[in-house]
């Protein structure tokens, strides 16, 4: 009732005057502008989100209104003030708390030492743990989890969702005005999200200004007032969630011409029989999933965020094996419970990370492109200094193939450029002869033309009979270069569309808009 | 009746509080392991002569003094090398200075304590601000201790007086002085790292350098006042061996193995490796685990290798068995 009140009565005030406001914020980084000529109004006792492509420029602008990272230009204004915070802790102690998607806790200590770290209170050092903890149920009980969770409890015994709650807890307990959650719902599941919903509209209620980034389409319908949508670090709109539908803010998300060159698709007749049959298939993470991937086709496979893509390459390929259902390599079940097997059996998998997972940057190239072929040879295998075995010659050779710019293979991988460095992983690849690739996000933060370098190698790839699924969160990707298309939403598999689908119905597929999710949420949401 | 469940639940409340740390149980199993050897092979005065368990304690003095200050660098995810060659300095120093007068005592440790105050100071500083590895830093600053020594004293120096053999081999009533001081300093040491400011801030620093930064803890000062402890719990050892010794020599510490000893026990106790979990209660398990073994191999009169041979087992063992048990624990 009285939340009612409150509401009804900040509604006509908080109009007139924003929480806290960005004005023309520009920020760039080497080769990108992150951030071009943005301005965004947040006002209190509202929700508001903010939503854009992968590389839209959202993380950066939360992240500057937090303190995290400075703007080249542009203004920020807090309760009518221009401020400027150069460290997080500024933007705290004004009243801005920014909830990072990764977890900030200490796994090995407790909810009350997590949420009061850095600000314990103290006599002359002394710390009054009782006191301590009967803090932390205030808090906690201000944000109506008291009953869940308990001050003493280990960080790391909690679930995610809860993990997420205590992190709001010490968001709260700064006496934030602004609170801003990066992808809060990412790792929750459908009735923790219903909860954070919840405490939102709680934490709304009392004049708090909360800003929420999300993927998910369905979620931010249902939580925010108001939509911000980025697009390449611009800012395309702010509307009322009243006056558009889903799908508008779909078309406001990617709505754009195609600006690059993708080779020609492959013609229907040129795919050959399946090559990898996938049924029913699941693991830790991933769900239920079947799909097949034929001879000579590239399929794309998309997803937002945490929608289980990376995680159906690294099954595919042993890193972390499916744990039930059934695969078929060349019409024979198989098992692959180790990259090493996934190897010998002809696959290949150019990662997403380069950095951690696809090249040894301070190998030399040559050494990078023998990874591969020296691990599944014999141990005793001989080895020259350009190839194994017969193929003295291998590097050279492969260096042609995929056209690597570099005086010397004996340079360190990692002096070359990104797209070069991905040549590298190509190569290696093309090394051990295998058949079916994966490619994980093949293109990501590369230059232009390496990227279409890499596009018509993929599809060379295709035309030498090999198979070919590639996970990408570039729609423009996904559709300038799939024979058919996978969309992946909530770690299984929402459906498949045909080659030359539009971005926005791949958008809302992915974003959980399908016939059967309807049917899941429609009770939930008439309830709310 | 309300009042007796209360009181109940308090007190299983407490219970679960207090948790006692696993290695007090690998120290009940290797004790009364050691007990039974003992008593079929040899005399078995391990079960039958205290004095022999006051015996197992006072062995563990000097190493578990420095494992407690080992234990708050490890928490604060650092590691100190230079451990065994301060707690050298320290012997030789202060018996040189006090030259076996009672009134050269107080300077003595003023200056020693200065220098382990020093030792600490650039230790905290070489890790935190010139980044340089734990690992490393503590390394060098050992070979320079050492090189210092070694071209300094070649061989007992000096000697300390009656009155601070009181140290060494002092009672208090039944009970050794050195005992006594060795809980001193783990109390100390549990109420800084379970009641104090300084300690949840280490656990944080250990926990995640970058959270506890941004959750405004001064990480470079934490980890500073650690490496200092550290190396004032490795001058304090030193004192210890010196009054026992009562003439100091320069390889006590390394002969002891005060570097690598402190920092297994403090792993077997439970203290994490890459820091942000822990405590001094369980290193002090470790050291009496060591300190079993010891005496149980000098009853039982075997070969010292094999006891090295068998320390390096349980510290593998005792490690592997936590491992283990968290893994079960996540899935």
């Amino acid at each position: 009732m009285t939340e009612q009140t409150l509401m009804s009565e900040s509604n006509p005030i908080e109009n007139l005057a924003p929480l806290t406001e960005v004005c023309n914020i520009t920020k760039r980084f080497p080769g990108v502008i992150a951030l071009n000529d943005v301005s965004v109004q947040f006002y209190p006792g509202e929700v508001h989100a903010v939503v854009g492509e992968n590389g839209a420029g959202k993380s950066t602008l939360m992240k500057i209104m937090s303190g995290a990272y400075i703007p080249d230009s542009g203004e920020i204004f807090f309760d009518g003030k221009k401020v400027s915070f150069t460290h997080p802790k500024e933007a705290q102690e004004a009243g801005i708390s920014i909830i990072y998607q990764e977890f900030n806790l200490l796994p090995e200590r407790s909810v009350a030492q997590n949420i009061f770290l850095g600000r314990e209170s103290s006599r002359f050092g002394v710390i009054d743990i009782g006191e301590m903890n009967k803090q932390a149920q205030e808090v906690l009980k201000e944000i109506g989890v008291e009953k869940m969770i308990s001050p003493t409890a280990l960080a790391s015994t909690l679930s995610v969702a809860e993990q997420q709650l205590v992190e709001i807890a010490k968001a709260i307990s700064f006496k934030a005005k602004v609170l801003i959650m990066d992808e809060p719902t990412a790792a929750l599941t459908y009735t923790e999200v219903k909860l954070l919903a919840d405490l939102i509209q709680r934490l709304k209620s009392r004049g708090m200004a909360i800003i929420f980034i999300s993927h998910r389409l369905i979620e931010v319908f249902d939580i925010a007032e108001k939509i911000t949508v980025l697009k390449d670090g611009q800012l395309v709109q702010t509307v009322q969630k009243e006056d558009v539908t889903p799908a508008d803010v779909v078309f406001l998300m990617v709505g754009r011409t195609l600006d690059h060159y993708f080779p020609p698709l492959g013609k229907p007749e040129e795919f050959g029989e399946v090559v990898l049959r996938v049924k029913d298939a699941s693991n830790q993470s991933l769900n239920g999933i079947s799909f097949e991937l034929r001879k000579g086709e590239v399929l794309g496979v998309a997803g937002l965020q945490g929608s289980g893509r990376t995680e159906l390459a690294q099954a595919l390929f042993g890193v972390a094996p499916f744990k039930s259902g059934s695969m078929e390599l060349h019409g024979k079940a198989i098992a692959i419970k180790s990259p090493f097997k996934a190897i010998k059996n002809k696959m290949g998998f150019v990662t997403e990370d380069r950095k951690s997972e696809g090249i040894a940057p301070r190998q030399p190239i040559r050494d990078n492109m023998l990874m591969t072929v020296r691990a599944i040879q014999s141990l005793f295998g001989i080895v020259h200094k350009d190839g194994i075995g017969k193929s003295r010659n291998l590097v050279p050779m492969l260096g042609k193939q995929v056209d690597i710019r570099t005086d010397s293979f004996d340079r360190e991988a990692q002096y070359l450029s990104g797209g070069n460095q991905q040549k590298v992983v190509l190569a290696k690849w093309l090394a051990s002869d295998a058949n079916i690739f994966i490619f994980d996000e093949p293109t990501r933060g590369i230059d232009v033309e390496s990227k279409a370098s890499i596009h018509d190698m993929i599809r060379d790839l295709t035309k030498k009979g090999i198979a070919v699924l590639m996970i990408s969160s570039e729609l423009p990707e996904i559709v300038g270069m799939s024979d058919r298309i996978l969309v992946m939403w909530d770690m299984q598999v929402a459906g498949e569309l045909p080659a030359k689908s539009s971005e926005p119905e791949i958008m809302l597929m992915a974003t959980g808009h399908t016939i059967k999710d309807r049917e899941k949420n429609t009770p939930a949401s008439g309830k709310a | 009746m309300t009042t007796a469940t209360a009181s109940g639940n308090e007190f299983r409340r407490i219970l679960r509080t207090i948790h006692i740390p696993p290695v007090f149980y690998f120290l009940i199993l290797v004790f009364l392991a050691g007990g039974l050897l003992d008593r079929a092979f040899a005399d078995g005065q391990i079960f039958s002569n205290p004095a022999i368990m006051l015996n197992i304690i006072v062995r563990s003095v000097a190493l578990g003094i420095v494992a407690v200050g080992q234990s708050l660098v490890i928490t604060g995810a650092s590691i100190d090398l230079s451990v065994a060659y301060t707690i050298s300095i320290t012997a030789v120093m202060s018996s040189y200075l006090m030259q076996g007068k009672t009134e050269n005592v107080p300077m003595a440790i003023l200056v020693v304590f200065s220098i382990g105050a020093f030792i600490g100071l650039v230790n905290g500083l070489t890790v935190t601000k010139l980044h340089v590895n734990p690992f490393i830093a503590t390394l060098g600053t050992s070979l320079i201790i050492k090189g210092i020594i070694n071209a300094t004293f070649s061989n007992y120096t000096g000697s300390v007086p009656e009155s601070f053999e009181y140290f060494g081999y002092g009672t208090l009533g039944p009970i050794p002085v050195s005992i006594l001081i060795l809980f001193l300093i783990v109390l100390a040491g549990w109420f800084l790292l379970a009641r104090t400011k300084f300690g949840f801030h280490l656990y944080g620093v250990g926990g995640n350098s970058e959270v506890a930064r941004l959750s405004g803890v001064r990480t470079d000062r934490v980890l500073i006042g650690a490496h200092i402890l550290c190396s004032m719990t490795a001058i304090l050892a030193g004192l210890f061996l010196v009054s026992q010794m009562r003439s100091g020599a320069p390889w006590v510490g390394p002969n002891g193995v005060y570097d690598l000893n402190s920092i297994a026990t403090a792993v077997i106790g439970g203290t994490a490796l890459a820091g942000g979990k822990g405590g001094v209660f369980g290193t002090l398990g470790g050291v009496l685990i060591f300190g079993v073994l010891e005496t149980v191999f000098n009853q039982l009169g075997v070969n010292p290798y094999l006891k090295t041979v068998l320390q390096g087992a349980i510290i593998i063992l005792a490690v592997a068995s936590y491992t283990i048990r968290s893994k079960k624990d996540a899935a």
